[in-house]
């Protein structure tokens, strides 16, 4: 049976335990739920509980662990001479092993011996690991059954257990987040610790060259591939700052607009429109840069003699700044509707304008939350995938000149890993180096900006 | 403004300093006035510009995609000659399927044009038809034998530079080198539309197609279909686990250093760029775990992973916006502390919940850069029937074709997005309809 027939099952039964275990309880009180400790539907809970937890973990971990269990079990079946492969033609040989015994295409013309064996002996693995498990969840979910259903008496504190139960259960899930977090950091620092085993780290921080061509045969040409990140580096902040050079101002102009000048109704309309902008997904805004955007610009710098490339940091950092606008004002706009009315009566009364109010009393008093906001934002261009992908370049250029095409962090990431890879080679294990950086940075700015903003808060409250 | 900083000034200042200094400060207001219309206009100004963008964006793709929801096609009649597609007369679904419909639609098209001899020619003219046409006798065919011996007028897409050609997006004026259809097509072309067999109709293919080489034979079906599975992972995994951990969060746990610590990942997790999450699904479950590539379920746990930190934040102000009073009443009746929050609090804060889960799974939906990474970028034609089969999803699909050099792929790549821009204002909009609807000021 495949997974979602046994998740399906599982379910049922279940249901199944659940009235088995209020029946049970309704008959040994003599029918009459008064002589129970617990509500009738708390027995049943008990025993849906102690059917699906233990098949619900043996499904979810025969679902992680069986591929790379068989695969092992499958690679110590084969002829020793295959098993000496290097890893990416053994990779390719139990592709073609599992495509055979599915009777699907096979990348190989020659179809041996071998392989015939390999594929009989995968096919019937499958099945046996199939069997195997429905067998198990049965036995598991049937045993954990029988056992609540004996332990089942008008005495038994089932609501105080199910509660316990449900408690731990809820503690785990509010750690998932956490894990995840170990399980990014972990993966990261561990690729990256492999990445610097074949280039020194003071080479990928400090190097100025990025080729990551990793050449077929060692006598090629660069053969080596050069991992320096500064242009990578250099290209991210080059798109950033043209990003935050349009979010910032209009972002925070907008913000004032709304928060101090616009009347209700004109806001009610206009933040939620601001808003749409931070809805849309960013491979929109993408095409959006590389179709419309840097055309324009390109045909734009031709009227003006200038040479604008079509995947020009201009054109890829504007659009992306039109993406952040709402980042910078909504926040803002928070801040600055959080100032104390006090404050710019205080200023009024003096005689100031509302202007001069807003640029000598509020924009002061709101500074850390607005630069808060503008750090969020920022953080949110460095980590931008989509449109830099789309419509900025590939060749790293370590240039200042927005006229030109560079690269950033996130896109050399997607080029590195989109496409066959292999698992041990420099070029890959350089993403998730770069991937490391961005983590990193990314959060520092995130903490530094969330500091600020929740210190700001308290001042005020 | 002007007569009214006068008047402004006039009575409070005039009677008690001299006419100079009055004269100065006349100036000066006039001076600070301006400034205070100079700001504010910036202020409009900004919106201005965020608004206009917004609409030249909609404008934009809008007016690009269009055309993309027609198709030119042509009529053309067809004589099935038994002799060959099945010369044995079995009639059996093998050599149907195996038959050479190629040569029966070169022949019927060719003798529309007796004057085009040469071979390069006739070359031209052939790839004026969508190499789909062949698949759409087959399965004529193959569904009706009998049709075998009859005359039929079968409705084929033309190719996709003929349908640009027909949408005038292809200029005449253009040098013949550098457009995609000769002059010769173009003379073809205009001799089967005097003889009314052109047609310009529905596109229903890129409602119900996977994807394809040939844009006018590609359609979103299959990604549409992928984004389905991805996101039902994705709601199944993130949903209970996200208002699990906020229900703890908020309203068991103890204040510590280690639910504080919770605290903080799951707000800095918010923030944490999608592209990292691709490389987790990466490394933990493709290469940890081993888990198939392209599939909807890796993508659908890595962006459960991502939504979680979303639905746990509006799940945790959902539950905090239920007043104390609820709570109290309900354990003043006795109930449990599980009770009263199972019972009592959560279907309150239901809606509050319900509706950041749809933000949350709206932001899903539009996310492609974690999925390039775990491989949904792949070319896959087939429409995928279950979570485990490779699938590719509406964004990617949209990357994908926007990557594609065919004119014809960019009326497509907009109307793709227009179709997950619906998909995602739906959401919205049934997110703002909860809200309104059910959502109770206390």
């Amino acid at each position: 049976m495949s997974f979602p027939v046994l998740f399906g099952v599982l379910a049922l039964l279940t249901v199944l335990g659940f009235f088995l275990g209020r029946a049970r309880a309704l008959s040994t009180a003599n029918g009459h739920a008064r002589n129970l400790h617990s509500l009738p539907n708390y027995y049943g809970y008990y025993i849906g509980l102690w059917c699906a937890a233990p098949g619900f973990l043996l499904l979810i971990g025969w679902m992680a662990l069986e591929t790379s269990v068989m695969d092992s079990m499958l690679i110590a079946n084969l002829p020793a001479s295959l098993q000496g492969l290097p890893k990416a033609e053994l990779s390719l040989l139990l592709n073609d092993v599992k495509n055979l015994a599915n009777g699907d295409i096979v990348s190989r013309e020659v179809i041996d011996a071998d392989l015939r064996d390999a594929a009989a002996f995968y096919a019937s693995l499958t099945s046996s690991s199939k069997l195997l498990v429905t067998a198990l969840m049965v036995v598991l979910t049937c045993g954990g059954i029988l056992i609540a259903r004996g332990r089942i008496q008008p005495a038994l504190r089932a609501r105080n257990s199910v509660e316990r139960a449900f408690m731990v259960i809820m503690i785990i899930c509010s750690t998932i987040a956490v894990l995840t977090t170990l399980g990014i950091i972990l993966s990261l620092v561990f690729e990256s610790l492999r990445f610097f085993q074949m280039v020194h780290p003071l080479d990928f921080v400090f190097g100025l060259e990025w080729s990551p061509q990793t050449a077929l045969r060692k006598d090629q040409v660069g053969a080596t591939g050069l991992f320096g990140a500064v242009p990578l580096l250099a290209g991210t902040m080059l798109i950033s700052l043209i990003a935050m050079c349009v979010a910032a101002p209009v972002g925070l102009m907008a913000a004032i607009y709304m928060a101090e000048y616009a009347p209700p109704k004109v806001r009610g309309t206009v933040k939620p429109l601001l808003e749409i902008l931070a809805g849309i997904p960013t491979v929109v805004y993408g095409f959006f840069a590389a179709l419309t955007v840097a055309p324009f610009f390109r045909d734009l710098g031709l009227d003006f003699g200038l040479t604008i490339s079509s995947e020009s940091a201009l054109a890829a950092g504007m659009v992306m700044g039109i993406m952040i606008i709402p980042f910078v004002s909504s926040l803002s706009d928070d801040v600055i509707s959080a100032v104390p009315q006090s404050l710019r009566e205080g200023s009024y009364g003096l005689g100031a304008t509302k202007s001069e109010t807003i640029k000598q009393v509020i924009l002061p008093a709101a500074l850390p939350g607005i630069v808060g906001s503008v750090l969020l934002a920022v953080s949110r261009a460095i980590g931008e995938t989509m449109i830099v992908v789309m419509a900025a370049g590939l060749s790293a250029n370590l240039t200042a000149n927005p006229f030109e095409a560079v690269t950033t962090v996130t896109v050399q990431i997607v080029t590195l890993l989109v496409g066959d890879q292999e698992f041990d080679s420099a070029k890959t294990l350089a993403a998730f180096a770069l991937g490391l950086i961005l983590f990193c940075v990314t959060l520092v700015l995130n903490i530094i900006a969330l500091t600020i903003v929740n210190k700001y808060r308290e001042q005020y409250d | 403004m002007t007569d009214a900083a006068t008047t402004l000034n006039g009575p409070s200042g005039g009677g008690f300093t001299n006419r100079l200094s009055d004269e100065a400060v006349r100036k000066n207001l006039k001076r600070r006035y301006a400034a205070e219309r100079r700001f504010k206009t910036y202020g409009i100004l900004a919106i201005a510009f965020a608004v206009c963008m917004l609409g030249l964006l909609f404008s934009t793709i809008v007016s690009k995609a269009t055309p993309a929801f027609t198709q030119t096609m042509i009529n053309l009649e067809i004589t099935l000659y038994p002799q060959d597609i099945d010369p044995e007369g079995t009639r059996d679904q093998a050599t149907l399927s195996g038959a050479n419909y190629r040569s029966v639609i070169r022949q019927a098209f060719f003798d529309l044009f007796p004057d085009v001899t040469s071979r390069r020619d006739k070359r031209q003219l052939y790839e004026m038809i969508s190499p789909g046409a062949v698949y759409i006798i087959r399965d004529m065919v193959m569904a009706n034998p009998n049709l075998l011996g009859e005359r039929v007028t079968v409705q084929m897409p033309m190719s996709d530079d003929i349908d640009q050609l027909n949408k005038g997006q292809i200029s005449k004026d253009v040098p013949e080198t550098e457009r995609r259809v000769k002059d010769k097509q173009i003379g073809w072309y205009e001799r089967l539309e005097n003889r009314g067999m052109i047609e310009t109709v529905f596109n229903t293919t890129f409602f119900t197609a996977g994807d394809s080489r040939e844009p006018e034979l590609a359609g979103i079906w299959g990604a549409a279909v992928g984004s389905f599975f991805t996101m039902l992972v994705t709601l199944l995994v993130s949903f209970p686990l996200a208002v699990c951990a906020a229900i703890y969060l908020e309203e068991f746990a103890p204040v510590n250093k280690w639910t504080q610590t919770i605290e903080v990942n799951i707000n800095n997790l918010a923030a944490v760029p999608s592209i990292v999450f691709g490389l987790l699904g990466l490394a933990v479950f493709i290469n940890f775990f081993g888990m198939p590539r392209s599939a909807p379920v890796v993508g659908g746990l890595v962006l459960a992973l991502m939504t979680l930190p979303t639905i746990i934040i509006a799940a945790r102000s959902a539950l905090k916006s239920v007043p104390p009073s609820i709570r109290e009443a309900a354990f003043g009746l006795g109930a449990s502390p599980l009770q009263v929050i199972l019972h009592h609090v959560m279907p309150l804060a239901m809606p509050g919940i319900l509706t950041g889960t749809i933000i949350g799974m709206a932001q899903a939906l539009g996310e492609t850069a974690p999925l390039l990474m775990i491989g949904m970028v792949a070319f896959i034609v087939d429409v995928p029937q279950g979570a485990l089969d490779p699938a590719t999803v509406l964004p990617v699909q949209i990357y994908l074709w926007a990557d594609s050099p065919e004119r014809a792929f960019v009326e497509r790549t907009s109307a793709a997005i227009c179709v997950l821009l619906a998909f995602l204002v739906f959401m919205n909009v049934s997110a703002v309809f909860l809200r309104k609807r059910f959502e109770r000021k206390w």
